[in-house]
């Protein structure tokens, strides 16, 4: 059964590491659907989010990949109800016409605009990947010039963490 | 102690247990050529002709011993030429350290003379590697490595060396050998499962591999059959971890898999259990998936997590000590006789024996493969080592050959590396002292023959059977089979290379047989000459690989008589 899998990985902070992973997963046909990275509450490690649309044995064997490199401390599949932000940047057309619609929806999306100009707007949105989704959907009309999403990050409700 | 880090490399090696490493100076590792000379009284470096053969080398003198094979090569070409030897051993699973010299950090990244990112290139055929850029780190990034190479499921490190960090200097203080890092042991629980299985069975099939073969738990494998009177197969890689000579290997079958005995792939076809042991399914022994072993439950004993369920779904997967689930598993089950599973077996090996009877027969005493492994199995020096190249004599000698004790057959099983054969011979031969048969075939020894040079360098008494049919076997016997017989550049006649004067050429004795009786006194004569032998093998050019399960065939696809 498809299904989506948020996969937390801590690594090691030291150059190189992202590429063995994004490697493996290459090497050995993994499809991610996205890949983040970055600092975490120890200076000595890099935690990797990265989101999988695939069946169990695909997650699992991603993750007894990802045990393998030695560079990986630590693997953990997120249970099914995580904590999940993204942040989108996104440019869309400003003109007279659409304007206050374009408003109605930053407001209603509690998004912010960034930059203004005559000719096109900024606008940056947090949230879970589906208000991400709803957010670019209702934008579509006015016309996107340009967008970028960061990806997902993800933690595990509670005080635990990986290394419990 | 203050040392430079090129001597840090030597001292470590040496600190680790190294005796023998294998490699080729260039510019950006002459340093550590300059500390293997001041130490030389406490390491031997082979060179090779070419940093490929050192590789090998490794690679067969960890094959044959265990041990953690060592090679050593300059930056760029050097290290790049390294590679299939480390591709090799990866798949493998040969634990192996690879020493390579890069350019000053400086140089780094400026497409230097000879630069070469050979970490980068190395990735994804190693278990870990490094790149040292603080001789403070490097005395302990070697003792990782070999940790690493060695521990769970074995396989290669690099590491890269810039030449600065080699002229450096820092304290060395000697350290201990590293040890393994310790597999966990299987629980009782799932142990106890396995038991259960296999005591429910009626028809148990003991399936060993690489992971099984150099555990020298052949003989225990021999009493869990006993016990349970099951069969044993192999894969490839799993040769010669049953002595051919020990008390019950008539229950041992062989090679299964695409080329493997006719009985031991039919009978894991019928199988309701099978009990893999460090085997990883690999497509060449399984054939088509879907219809691989449909009749059994798959318990897989492995190292590597990552190798439960990756081809072929289980019913138990163990993971860990591979030694401690087989003893468990054998103190576990229940003796218990299956008569008709062994009278079913025996049936499967009587056809197996008629077809080869059938074979023989129509063979008009010609020099077949058959009958020089007959030639070569009843004069066999005790310990032999056989290691091979790649192709149809590679099978003929897995299918043959026998061996006396774990460790006997190195051969490139997962790369299939053309090639691979007589740097890996040399390297076993280095490693044991022990009598060494490389079997070839006249298109994988051209791949490599250069290391004739170092065999006649080192006297390594090598005795060299050249299975010569002036054809690319394999790939004609495909060609053969599934291409209509065209023969798309496999036919190599007009090479025209004589084997015997080549062979002399090299200062090696050059022999040439054609017929039984000549094999058999050319082969008997080269054992006893000390000396590295050629023994250029003419067979009929149109010999096949017998019995054949189609690349991604089933069991009911097998091919075991071809009518010319």
């Amino acid at each position: 059964m498809m299904k989506r899998y948020i996969i937390a990985v801590y690594v090691e902070n030291k150059s190189g590491v992202l590429t063995r992973v994004t490697s493996m997963f290459t090497r050995r046909g993994f499809n991610i659907d996205t890949l983040t990275v970055g600092a975490t509450e120890r200076d000595e490690y890099s935690r990797i989010t990265v989101t999988l649309d695939g069946d169990e044995n695909t997650c699992v064997q991603l993750v007894n990949q990802l045990k393998k490199l030695y560079v990986v401390k630590r693997v953990e599949v997120l249970d099914s109800d995580p904590i999940k932000r993204e942040l989108m940047l996104l440019k869309v057309k400003n003109d007279a016409k659409n304007r206050s619609d374009i408003m109605t929806a930053v407001d209603v999306f509690r998004a912010n605009v960034i930059d203004y100009s005559t000719d096109g707007m900024c606008i940056e949105v947090t949230g879970n990947p589906s208000k991400i989704d709803a957010f670019i959907k209702l934008m579509q009309p006015f016309g996107i010039i340009e967008m970028c999403r960061t990806g997902v990050v993800a933690l595990e409700r509670g005080a635990s963490t990986l290394f419990d | 102690m203050k040392l430079t880090g090129a001597e840090i490399i030597v001292r470590t090696l040496i600190e680790q247990g190294v005796t023998d490493v294998f490699g080729y100076p260039g510019g950006q590792i002459i340093n550590v050529y300059d500390a293997l000379y001041k130490y030389r009284d406490e390491i031997n470096h082979v060179l090779t002709a070419h940093e490929q053969g050192a590789s090998h080398a490794a690679d067969g003198y960890s094959r044959a011993t265990g041990k953690v094979g060592v090679c050593i090569a300059t930056s760029g070409p050097g290290a790049t030429n390294l590679v299939t030897g480390i591709a090799t051993a990866m798949l493998d699973s040969i634990p192996l350290v690879a020493i390579t010299g890069n350019v000053p950090c400086s140089l780094i990244g400026k497409d230097s003379f000879q630069e070469i990112d050979i970490t980068g290139v190395t990735m994804p055929i190693t278990k870990h590697n490094y790149f040292v850029s603080d001789v403070n780190e490097l005395a302990d990034i070697i003792r990782e490595a070999f940790q690493i190479a060695k521990s769970g499921r074995p396989g290669p490190v690099l590491i890269d060396v810039p030449k600065d960090v080699q002229i450096a200097t820092c304290e060395y203080e000697q350290k201990p050998v590293v040890e393994k890092i310790p597999l966990p042991k299987a629980n009782d629980e799932i142990i106890a499962r396995a038991v259960e299985l296999i005591n429910s069975s009626s028809r148990p099939y003991i399936y060993i591999g690489g992971g099984a073969a150099g555990l020298g738990l052949g003989k225990d494998i021999l009493s869990l059959a006993e016990k349970i009177d099951g069969c044993i197969g192999c894969s490839f890689m799993g040769l010669s971890a049953i002595p051919n000579d020990a008390i019950g290997a008539e229950r041992f079958l062989g090679m299964q898999g695409m080329h493997g005995h006719y009985a031991s792939s039919m009978s894991q076809n019928e199988a309701d259990v099978i009990l893999g042991i460090g085997v990883r399914f690999s497509d060449r022994a399984t054939g088509n998936l879907k219809k691989f072993a449909k009749n059994s439950k798959i318990i897989q004993i492995d190292p590597d997590q990552s190798e439960i369920n990756k081809n072929v779904p289980v019913e138990i997967g163990i993971v860990g000590d591979v030694y401690d689930a087989v003893m468990q598993i054998l103190n576990g089950c229940e003796k218990k006789e299956r008569p008709e599973w062994r009278a079913r077996v025996e049936e499967l090996k009587t056809q197996e024996q008629n077809f080869e009877k059938e074979f023989e027969e129509k063979s008009n005493g010609r020099l077949t493969p058959k009958k020089v492994f007959d030639i070569i199995n009843a004069n066999k020096p005790s310990a032999m080592i056989t290691a091979t190249d790649v192709g149809q004599h590679q099978m003929w000698a897995a299918q043959y050959s026998t061996f006396d004790r774990p460790r006997r057959f190195v051969s490139s099983g997962g790369l299939g590396t053309m090639g691979f054969g007589l740097g890996a011979a040399i390297g076993s031969y280095v490693a044991t002292g022990d009598a060494t048969l490389l079997v070839t075939g006249d298109g994988s020894f051209g791949m490599n023959l250069n290391e004739l040079a170092t065999a006649v360098a080192y006297n390594i008494p090598v005795v060299i059977v050249l299975f010569n049919n002036s054809v690319l076997g394999m790939v004609r016997q495909w060609q053969t089979l599934f291409f209509g017989k065209r023969y798309s550049n496999t036919v190599l006649t007009d090479r025209r290379t004589d084997f015997v004067k080549l062979a002399e050429a090299f200062g090696a004795v050059g022999l040439r047989a054609t017929t039984p009786n000549e094999f058999e006194s050319a082969y008997k004569r080269a054992i006893t000459l000390n000396r590295p032998v050629v023994i250029d093998t003419v067979i009929d050019k149109d010999e096949f690989v017998l019995p054949m399960l189609p690349p991604g065939g089933a069991i009911d696809d097998i091919i075991v008589k071809v009518e010319k």
